[in-house]
């Protein structure tokens, strides 16, 4: 609590790239990327900007005709096949860098960042609640250690919401019925706006959280101060017992066992051959899809014998299994 | 070289001619199946829409000029720019130019007596008015979702999304009918000796608009009918809850929505294409370039919808792909710039309202374009998507782009469809002011909106407010130029001095016939020889250059 507001000279600091915007300076390494995209895409449409304004405020003064003056002849060119292939692949240069550089920052900032630690966002109207994988939750406050990368598993209860960091320059929409993800790398401590940007109802323009970077002493006693806060299991453990209750380890082994259907151990992040042809990445995505439809993609060598979950487990227990199955790597 | 063939449209003294305005009364208006009529029927419904669209943007601006304002609730705010953008978008931009103008001037630049099936016609404005009917019906319980429908909201709220939608159905048929009537009215009508190659690059613009109109017009009726059935009867199409998926309208909403702001802007480009070459005296540059480039936007245009959907949680790899084919949309449409600009060059350039707004559109659109190549790369959109980067890039190109464009058009043809000239000091006001309060309002939000400012809030933090009194400040001077551009169009209308059959000394055919034009068109249809823009005045003396002959059959 005490360092998150103090720990504001981050608004000043990340601002190299364009001090003008001081009140969204870039924050994170993901912004400076992304503000150096900018950037180039700023100049050289500049340049476009300049020629093409240039030659049609220069043509209209140089070429026009005086009041009362009679018709100036003019010239019969229709036209230059020559001039026409140089605006068709200049242009088609500029576009291709565009479109690859854009490309390269963007494979960059949505790739998951090595050690983060999870954090599941659930969104409904018109807020957001954060829950940590030992149990403590938050609403429409998201406290990370600063210099620790997050991932953020996102899923909406309700309608479409928006999940934007204007100062990290990233956005994501949050869905019902499936996780979408952010990788944050908070780097300088400070408190960031978290916007609502999918229009989601009477509330929507209210519909803001803070990002609140600590230094990781003062987050680890945040951390500890907040033990009261936790609900009777954490997640993982509440997925342990979930999984005994559903039956689960009748066919999935803990152990690497190969039972009826494949073993949880080493399962999160692995990729797994299907029956149906390639392979996926057994995400969380991938493992809430299996419990809610097996069969949509069944791991290659085993039968398509799983009942569906759908109806009998909730959002929050499938939460809580997948962080029971990310640690039994 | 064109007075000579002005004949019968300026009786001297008194008696003159009305041409088709000649009936009244309200049956020679309501069952016309003159294309003239219809199109001037469509003309005035769309800007008394254009009118109210504005008047609801004057409301938003307000509300915005203060972080958190009490003016009227965030509800009512959530409505008015879901009305906003609903009229402008629905019963304005996309039958505007379209069914306005081109209803009007596609038969007269084609050399045609009427369209393919007036009756047709005819019915495609009623269909239209009865969408409007149903949809000014819907406001008993007016919708508030953005005039995106996004699901699951638009499945949940309780508006009338239901109602709204179906007018809006009614609507898109109406658009269906009109495009095939002229994609037929193009193939089969043309005067005789106006190869494809002699076609006005309006036409050709419309061409391409009308494919679009008849191809992508559908996928939205069909979305709006699934969107009734998960709303009346539970469906679920697009509730995860029931095994659905709400991206999955976001995908069909875009499958139609973006090829349409093609049929926005294509008509507008086309426009321009006549404008400059008339007013630079030169022929226009790159005939062919300009021509199909349409037909590649209209095509590359529908495969472009997902650069909506960026941040929506679509898979990485459709992202890069649609990335990809955005950017080269940006093409052809740099491609027509660069000809109009090197059409003026050595020109003999005068600057009435109508080469104002077509110089003005240029200047807008390519700012708009350009501003639409940080949307396009992937790295900048996930930071600029749903702010006013975007708000400001998409009024950029369809205001300063399409509507500019339109206005133009007004300006360039209200002497041929009413008989009289609009006043050229009120018109150079009237484009001054809009010019001015339209860069105010919008040139800012794209700081806002890389400030982080999302769009669609009816609240902001107080950072955001010294921008947004500049906007709404602009908002004001624009309406004033509105103003007085629409008391130049009444007055013009009533008072106007009578206009030449063809005062811009323009070279296709609508500027042949008397203005207003006779019902029938042309007394006869003329055979042409050559393509429309033989501007060039030559240096050495000589008969001036013609591109038909009159007379030599009633095709």
């Amino acid at each position: 609590m005490e360092t998150a507001e103090a720990g504001d000279p981050a608004r000043g600091h990340g601002g190299q790239m364009m001090n003008a915007f001081a009140q969204s300076a870039a924050a994170s390494p993901s912004a400076w990327k992304i503000d150096a995209v900018f950037l180039f895409i700023a100049v050289v449409s500049l340049f476009f900007f300049l020629l093409v304004e240039g030659m049609l405020i220069y043509f209209a003064i140089r070429y026009r005709r005086r009041k009362g003056a009679e018709e100036g002849a003019t010239s019969e060119v229709r036209g230059n096949f020559i001039l026409e292939v140089v605006w068709v692949l200049v242009p088609s240069l500029a576009v291709l860098a565009f479109f690859i550089y854009g490309y390269v920052v963007y494979r960059d900032v949505t790739t998951p960042l090595p050690g983060a630690s999870d954090i599941n966002v659930v969104t409904g109207q018109f807020v957001y609640e954060f829950k940590y994988p030992d149990g403590r939750a938050a609403m429409n406050e998201l406290r990370v250690p600063a210099g620790k990368p997050v991932k953020l598993i996102m899923t909406s209860r309700d309608v479409i919401h928006g999940f934007f960091i204007p100062e990290y320059r990233i956005k994501q929409d949050v869905l019902p019925g499936r996780y979408t993800y952010l990788h944050l790398q908070p780097d300088l401590e400070g408190t960031f706006d978290i916007y609502c940007t999918q229009y989601c109802g009477v509330g929507h323009s209210t519909m803001r959280a803070k990002l609140i970077v600590m230094p990781p002493d003062a987050y680890a006693a945040w951390a500890a101060q907040g033990e009261g806060a936790k609900a009777a299991m954490s997640p993982p453990e509440k997925g342990k017992a979930l999984m005994e209750k559903f039956g689960c380890m009748g066919c999935h082994s803990a152990d690497g066992t190969v039972k009826v259907g494949p073993s949880f151990k080493g399962l999160y992040g692995r990729r797994v051959e299907l029956a149906q042809g390639p392979a996926v990445m057994a995400d969380e995505g991938y493992i809430r899809e299996s419990l809610y439809d097996p069969g949509a993609k069944v791991a290659k060598g085993f039968p398509n014998v799983m009942p569906t979950y759908k109806g009998s487990i909730t959002d929050d227990d499938v939460a809580a299994i997948i962080a029971h199955i990310k640690t039994l790597n | 070289m064109t007075e000579n063939t002005a004949d019968g449209t300026m009786l001297s003294g008194g008696g003159r001619s009305r041409g088709y305005l000649e009936e009244k009364g309200f049956r020679s208006w309501a069952l016309t199946l003159d294309h003239k009529r219809i199109g001037a029927l469509y003309l005035y419904t769309t800007l008394f829409f254009f009118l109210l669209g504005g008047i609801f943007a004057l409301l938003i601006r307000i509300k915005l000029m203060y972080p958190g304002q009490e003016i009227f609730s965030n509800h009512t705010y959530n409505v008015l720019f879901t009305l906003h953008g609903s009229v402008m978008i629905f019963l304005f931009i996309i039958p505007a130019i379209p069914s306005g103008l081109g209803n009007f001037f596609i038969p007269l630049l084609i050399g045609a007596r009427d369209v393919a099936f007036p009756r047709l016609n005819l019915a495609s404005y009623w269909i239209f008015v009865a969408g409007i009917l149903v949809i000014l019906g819907s406001l008993l319980r007016p919708m508030d979702t953005g005039w995106t429908f996004y699901t699951p909201y638009s499945a949940k709220t309780a508006a009338n999304v239901t109602l709204l939608s179906f007018g809006i159905f009614l609507v898109g048929m109406s658009s269906i009918l009109t495009g095939l009537n002229f994609i037929v009215t193009i193939h089969t009508l043309r005067a005789p000796g106006m190869t494809w190659h002699r076609l006005p690059l309006f036409i050709w613009g419309m061409y391409a608009t009308s494919i679009i109109q008849v191809v992508a017009t559908p996928v939205v009726g069909i979305t709006f009918l699934l969107l009734a059935m998960e709303r009346l009867f539970g469906v679920g199409f697009f509730d995860p809850a029931k095994g659905g998926d709400p991206l999955l309208f976001q995908h069909f909403f875009w499958f139609y929505s973006h090829p349409v702001v093609y049929v926005m802007i294509l008509p507008a480009m086309g426009i321009i294409s006549e404008v400059i070459p008339v007013f630079s005296r030169k022929p226009i540059f790159g005939y062919k370039a300009i021509a199909y480039s349409s037909l590649a936007i209209a095509f590359i245009g529908f495969f472009v919808w997902g650069h909506h959907m960026f941040v929506s949680g679509m898979s990485k790899t459709a992202g890069i792909i649609f990335s990809f084919l955005t950017f080269f949309v940006a093409v052809p449409t740099a491609v027509k710039v660069f000809n109009w600009i090197a059409t003026m060059y050595k020109g003999s350039i005068t600057f009435e309202s109508p080469m104002l707004y077509s110089l003005t559109f240029i200047f807008l659109f390519t700012f708009g374009g350009l501003t639409g190549m940080f949307l396009g790369a992937l790295a900048t959109n996930i930071h600029l998507h749903d702010t006013y980067f975007i708000v400001a890039h998409f009024h950029y190109t369809m205001v300063g782009g399409t509507v500019v464009g339109f206005l133009a058009g007004l300006h360039y043809w209200f002497p041929k469809m009413t008989g009289r000239m609009l006043s050229e000091k009120m018109a150079r006001w009237g484009w001054l002011l809009t010019f001015i309060g339209f860069n105010l309002t919008f040139l800012v939000q794209f700081y806002l909106g890389f400030k982080g400012m999302p769009r669609r809030w009816a609240e902001y933090p107080p950072q955001y407010q010294s921008l947004n009194i500049v906007s709404t400040v602009g908002s004001w001077i624009m309406a004033g130029g509105i103003l007085v551009m629409f008391s130049n169009f009444i007055r013009g209308f009533f008072r106007g001095d009578p206009a030449p059959a063809n005062p811009w000394k323009g070279l296709t055919l609508e500027w042949q016939t008397a203005s207003p034009p006779p019902t029938e068109n042309f007394e006869e249809i003329p055979v042409v020889t050559d393509w429309p823009y033989g501007y060039a005045k030559r240096k050495t003396a000589g008969p001036p250059p013609r591109f038909f002959d009159r007379g030599a059959g009633d095709g």
